[in-house]
């Protein structure tokens, strides 16, 4: 006589170690899952409610100047160290996981207006209002020595920032003109200048290094050549940029911090059209850095809030703000692009969580698959009503939230003029131009 | 050669010719010499005419600052004092012989035929041109990053920092001879290795090994396969034969086969019995062993779980009794105590010889038609009632013993049945014992055993209504046995004193079990004096010996008996009381109306219905009435506007589209719209969907791992960017990308221009210093 058996592998349910979990087989025939859908929906909205729980984005705050402060700098090697400049010409170096001032120096009088370190991370550079160039070594100096540069240059005029080449030993400041230097030299190795107007901050292009960009006070963003000593193509804006900050993953991608309220994505070979207009500040947009995975940047503002934009979104995706933060003058992301610093008018350093309710520490493998699943399920279901709602939902301080409720009437306003002279005129008369065209005033060759 | 110097020379004279002609007005002096004085009036005639003009004094005074140079320089040419100019032609002319010089004549044509200069541009249109090759060249490079952008935004999964850390390959050879032994443990086995000379390198193989690896030769090889192959086919063979010899089904072939093994088995032993007594030995220990085991086990004793299934078909399956017959067998002859043997070893060969072969030959035949009392008087009842008195008139009787021989040797099958039976009369025997033989205790457990009863499976509620016919019988017989086992108490007391009384030990002892069993469960303890009491009994009367085996077969059935009353009381109980089951049905009954009574209002069916019908009515269009009571007849209360104006001013509704549940008996869909589940639902497509159904799509798979496999699940989990925390993300570099970078750096390629530039300028401010 034939015995069938039932046997059942132990490999099947037997797990390995005792850490592992309790193999549990299951039917995975859809038919036996009718409620998928609706099942995977309210983990999703969970999710989506657990993350607004546990968005605490703000870390620390980093005391010790006794003025604004006017520009920030990562260092290129350690991820714990962060250079400052303040209003009063005081240059601070702050360790970030004990959270606090490891060095002090008077750099400049009056501010300082730039400040950059080396790519080797050996030394910093600071420009002030006293029309000098000022090198300075990274480690402090020894005991019994004094606070003293390695180099100092003096100036004709003003430098107002000033940023390091990526790999070579040279340096470009800007004032009058834009001037590059060549580190051993106390004269610039060439000065390019394109009208008359003083430039208010230059940026390095990171992976093309020939390349530069520049924005002045006549409304322009000049982008140069290092290499050819030319500037190679001008394109002037409603209002005056700020800065610039190029895009680490994507040569020829930079985003323009504007007065306007917004920041303009542009590619450098195409500037008569920005890629992406981002618009959500209520103020003047005083400084932008980007991630550097290349996705996002975040972008500090007047109004006294700091606000992240994905790259390829013209709305931002986070609003951070405190109660006694003022208005902020310099952020930057730190290079394992997990925090952003930002410096602010109340001398005050910030730190924050670039994902407001990421877990911080070593997560296990189970978190770290709880994590991916419930930011599929949030992408997936992210256009439902209640959870768009919830996942967009902030708080703004009330100065804040009401300017951004004038502004939509103003924009309403202007809006409807527009529709209006359009009907009253003739036909084709009043072009419908796009948002993205309608800030671009001109492209100079 | 010849005709190209010809027509050379002809194109110079024909050149000459030309450039003679060229200037015309102003003709120099060499010239004038030749030509008549004709021509040198008419000229100055023609000069006077022109000096008319204002032009021409202009130009005289041109030619005149010209004469403020009077020195002769090596640089230039001057044509002064003659007032005319110089022409390239007068300087020509001696070259106009020499044809070595036809490639400088050439080349002034050439400059000859070119035009002016055009003015240099301003310099702002110079910057502009400037810059705009500068950014056509820069966009040229920059567009080769184009491929790597689209690709790293079209990634499913980033992860950063991008540049890989590349693990360094070294050759073994490198950290050999870098590494050195310390340990004396390490030193023992580098000198182990050299004395073998292991070659650290890739084929690590000694020299022996390689040797050895050499050493077979073709010819040895291939016997060696086919040696090998040979094996494989037989083992093959002896496979396929064993396996078709297992699927025969034929119970005979079996049972031939297996007493042909035993034969053989018995031969082997009386051989090496002659042949080597002590291996005999051994093989007798480890058949003593063999029913030590068995003792201690009881693994034949009808009390697994096989056996148990088996008891329950007996009655039905003649198989099945077979087959416990045959266990029962295997018990008997495992736990066949082979004492004589020894004995009969320590006497001497011959006398054992006899004894030990037909002992256990004749013992299985005992067994099988062992004078049972139990088992004849067991199997006469199963045939008819009427046989009830004869079984309590034979059963102390053991004068049956050869009729029942006789008998069973007719039909062996009906044994086992008896045996079954018997099981159960001793369930109830030794119930009654323990209850002491009272009649209303027993009731009063078997009702409360019918109680717990309640979730018997229909199959044996079927057995006991087949049973029921048989119940009434039983029971008296079981009444007359229990009146026995009250003699028989009564006859065990001299039992024990007199081993003479043991003619029939069987039921002497069972009965002593009986009671015992009442006081203790440990069957061992009570073999322990069984047994004991057994060799007493064949130490004295070793004649007796072909009841030994009943004796034994008594006290196993007996523990069988213990085995399945653990397990079988209660359906055994259930069955001797009939009316019980009569209770039960009255109890469902009178459940069953219960259930009726208290759900009596509840017609479900009915009212879904109802419910289905109304909604359907709620749902169904309106008609509009617009009849106005009271107008153009009398109105009032009781008054009826009347038919014909009702029809007329009742504006019907359109039939609306069937509903959805028009065919669904059992179902009611509702076809409002659920403001609720509206609140949910996406109401737009989003952007980057372009139909519905696709959005639709990506919702209804799944991602979770509730219905995903977990390869699948993390798969569909994969975030789009990863980081490591602590890492620094550098920016993109065109080595991390397989683009050569530059190899000049920036900084020279501007020092380098910033020459050339500044070179430019000073040559330009000389020009300008000269000028």
């Amino acid at each position: 006589m034939k015995v069938k058996m039932l046997s059942r592998n132990p490999d099947n349910y037997v797990r390995e170690t005792k850490l592992d979990l309790q193999r549990v087989p299951r039917n995975y025939d859809p038919t036996l899952h009718p409620f998928e859908v609706p099942r995977e929906y309210v983990r999703a909205l969970n999710a989506t409610k657990l993350e607004r729980v546990f968005a605490k984005p703000f870390l620390a705050s980093l005391d010790g100047h006794r003025d604004g402060v006017n520009c920030l700098a990562k260092h290129p090697k350690s991820l714990a160290t962060v250079l400052s400049g303040a209003c009063d010409g005081e240059v601070r170096i702050w360790n970030l996981t004990k959270r606090k001032c490891i060095r002090t120096i008077q750099a400049h009088e009056g501010f300082v207006r730039g400040i950059c370190t080396r790519f080797c991370g050996t030394s910093f550079f600071t420009v002030g209002d006293d029309k000098t160039v000022k090198q300075w070594k990274m480690d402090g100096p020894g005991c019994g020595e004094e606070e003293e540069p390695l180099h100092t240059i003096l100036g004709k005029t003003v430098y107002t920032g000033i940023d390091h080449h990526w790999k070579d030993p040279a340096f470009a400041t800007c004032g009058q003109q834009v001037d590059i230097w060549d580190e051993q030299r106390t004269n610039p190795i060439c000065s390019m200048t394109w009208g008359y107007d003083s430039i208010s901050s230059v940026k390095f292009n990171p992976i093309e290094t020939f390349l530069l960009g520049s924005c002045a006070s006549d409304r322009n963003i000049v982008l140069y050549d290092m290499r050819q000593a030319t500037p190679l193509k001008k394109v002037i804006l409603d209002m005056r940029t700020n800065t610039i900050c190029w895009n680490p993953m994507e040569a020829f991608i930079f985003t323009a911090a504007n007065e306007d309220y917004n920041l303009y994505t542009f590619d450098m070979r195409a500037l008569d059209t920005p890629l992406m207009v981002h618009m959500d500040h209520v103020s003047a947009v005083l400084d932008v850095d980007y991630s550097p995975t290349g996705k996002e940047f975040v972008s500090a503002s007047f109004d006294k809030s700091i606000r992240i934009f994905p790259i390829d979104r013209s709305r931002s995706r986070e609003v951070y703000h405190t109660k006694r933060m003022q208005h902020v003058i310099c952020v930057k992301w730190t290079s394992d692009s997990k925090y952003i610093m930002c410096g602010s008018d109340e001398m005050n350093i910030r730190l924050w969580k670039a994902n407001a309710s990421e877990k911080l520490g070593v997560l296990t493998s189970r978190e770290k698959a709880a994590k991916d699943y419930n930011q599929k399920l949030k992408e997936k279901f992210q256009y439902h009503p209640h959870i768009k709602r919830i996942a967009r939902h902030r708080h703004l301080p009330k100065s804040i939230y009401s300017q951004i409720q004038e502004q939509r009437i103003m924009k309403e306003a202007r809006r409807r003029k527009e529709l209006n002279r359009r009907k009253h005129s003739k036909p084709g008369s009043v072009p419908i131009v796009s948002e993205k065209k309608k800030h671009v005033v001109a492209v100079v060759k | 050669m010849k005709a190209i110097r010809a027509a050379e020379s002809l194109l110079t004279l024909s050149q000459q010719d030309e450039l003679v002609d060229l200037p015309n007005y102003p003709l120099s002096a060499s010239e004038d010499e030749g030509d008549n004085d004709r021509e040198r009036k008419h000229e100055k005639l023609l000069e006077a005419i022109n000096s008319l003009d204002g032009k021409n004094s202009f130009r005289y005074k041109l030619a005149e600052r010209s004469e403020a140079s009077l020195k002769v320089s090596e640089f230039n040419v001057s044509s002064e004092g003659s007032g005319e100019k110089l022409v390239l032609a007068d300087l020509l002319e001696p070259v106009k012989t020499s044809s070595s010089l036809t490639t400088v004549k050439k080349q002034l044509k050439r400059v000859k035929s070119k035009k002016t200069l055009e003015l240099p541009l301003n310099k702002e249109e110079v910057e502009q041109i400037h810059r705009e090759v500068a950014f056509n060249k820069t966009s040229q490079t920059l567009s080769k990053w184009d491929p790597i952008v689209l690709k790293n935004r079209q990634a499913e999964q980033l992860v950063f920092p991008l540049e890989k850390e590349q693990s360094a390959f070294v050759p073994i050879e490198h950290v050999f001879s870098s590494w050195k032994a310390r340990t004396p443990l390490e030193h023992e086995i580098f000198n182990l290795l050299h004395k073998n000379k292991q070659p650290v390198t890739d084929p690590l193989l000694t020299p022996m090994e390689q040797a050895s690896l050499k050493a077979m030769s073709l010819e040895e090889a291939k016997m060696r396969r086919a040696e090998l192959q040979r094996a494989r086919a037989l083992q093959s063979y002896y496979e396929a034969r064993a396996r078709r010899e297992k699927k025969i089904k034929s119970k005979k072939y079996h049972k031939i086969v297996k007493k042909g093994k035993a034969k053989k088995a018995l031969k082997e032993f009386e051989q090496l019995r002659k042949v080597n007594p002590t291996a005999a030995l051994e093989e007798l220990e480890k058949i003593e062993k063999a029913r030590m085991m068995e003792r201690m086990s009881l693994k034949h004793q009808n009390s697994g779980k096989w056996a148990k299934s088996k008891a329950i078909m007996a009655k039905y399956d003649l198989e099945a009794r077979q087959a416990m017959q045959e266990q029962l067998a295997k018990n008997k002859e495992l736990t066949q105590k082979l004492q004589v043997v020894s004995e009969s070893e320590e006497e001497g060969g011959a006398e054992d010889e006899e004894t030990l072969v037909p002992d256990v030959v004749n013992e299985v035949q005992m067994d099988a038609n062992g004078p049972n009392p139990w088992m004849l008087r067991s199997c006469n009842s199963d045939s008819k009632e009427d046989e009830n008195q004869v079984d309590s008139e034979q059963l102390p009787e053991p004068v049956a013993q050869e009729f029942s021989e006789s008998e069973e040797d007719e039909r062996p099958m009906a044994e086992e049945e008896t045996l079954l039976k018997e099981f159960e009369e001793r369930r109830a025997l030794r119930k009654r014992s323990e209850l002491k033989q009272d009649a209303e205790p027993m009731g009063r457990q078997e009702t409360k055993d019918s109680s717990s009863q309640e979730v018997l499976s229909e199959v044996r509620a079927l057995a006991q209504r087949l049973n029921k016919g048989n119940l009434q019988s039983r029971k008296r017989r079981v009444t007359s046995a229990g009146t026995v086992l009250q003699v028989q108490t009564e006859e065990s007391a001299p039992e024990e004193e007199e081993p003479i009384l043991l003619q029939r030990p069987e039921r002497v002892q069972t009965l002593e079990e009986l009671e015992e069993l009442s006081k203790e469960e440990c069957s061992q303890k009570r073999e322990l004096p069984r047994s004991m009491l057994q060799r007493e009994w064949t130490e004295r009367n070793p004649n007796n010996q072909p009841d030994a085996p009943k004796g034994k077969k008594k006290k196993e059935q007996m523990i069988n008996l213990q085995n399945l009353l653990t397990t079988k009381t209660p359906s055994v109980k259930s069955l001797e009381v009939p009316t019980i089951e009569e209770l039960e049905d009255e109890e469902e009954r009178v459940q069953k109306q219960m259930i009726k009574e208290a759900f009596a209002g509840d017609d479900v069916i009915k009212d879904f219905l109802k419910e289905k019908r109304e909604a359907v009515e709620a749902n169904k269009p309106k008609d509009v009435d617009l009849t106005l009571p009271g107008w153009g007849e009398w109105g009032g209360l009781g008054l009826k506007p009347s038919a014909k104006k009702r029809r007329r001013f009742l504006i019907k509704a359109p039939e609306g589209p069937p509903r959805k549940d028009k065919n669904l008996p059992n179902v009611i869909i509702n076809e409002k719209r659920n403001i609720h589940a509206a609140a949910h639902q996406v109401r737009v497509l989003p952007y980057p969907f372009t139909h519905y159904q696709q959005f639709e799509r990506t919702i209804q798979t799944p991602i979770g791992s509730t219905w995903n496999t977990q390869r699948a699940f993390q798969k569909l989990t994969t975030p789009k960017v990863v980081t490591k925390p602590g890492h620094i993300i550098k920016p993109i570099k065109a080595e991390d990308v397989g683009y050569r970078s530059s190899s000049r750096s920036d900084i020279s390629i501007v020092q380098s221009n910033q020459k050339q530039l500044s070179g430019h300028h000073k040559k330009q401010l000389k020009k300008r210093s000269i000028e």
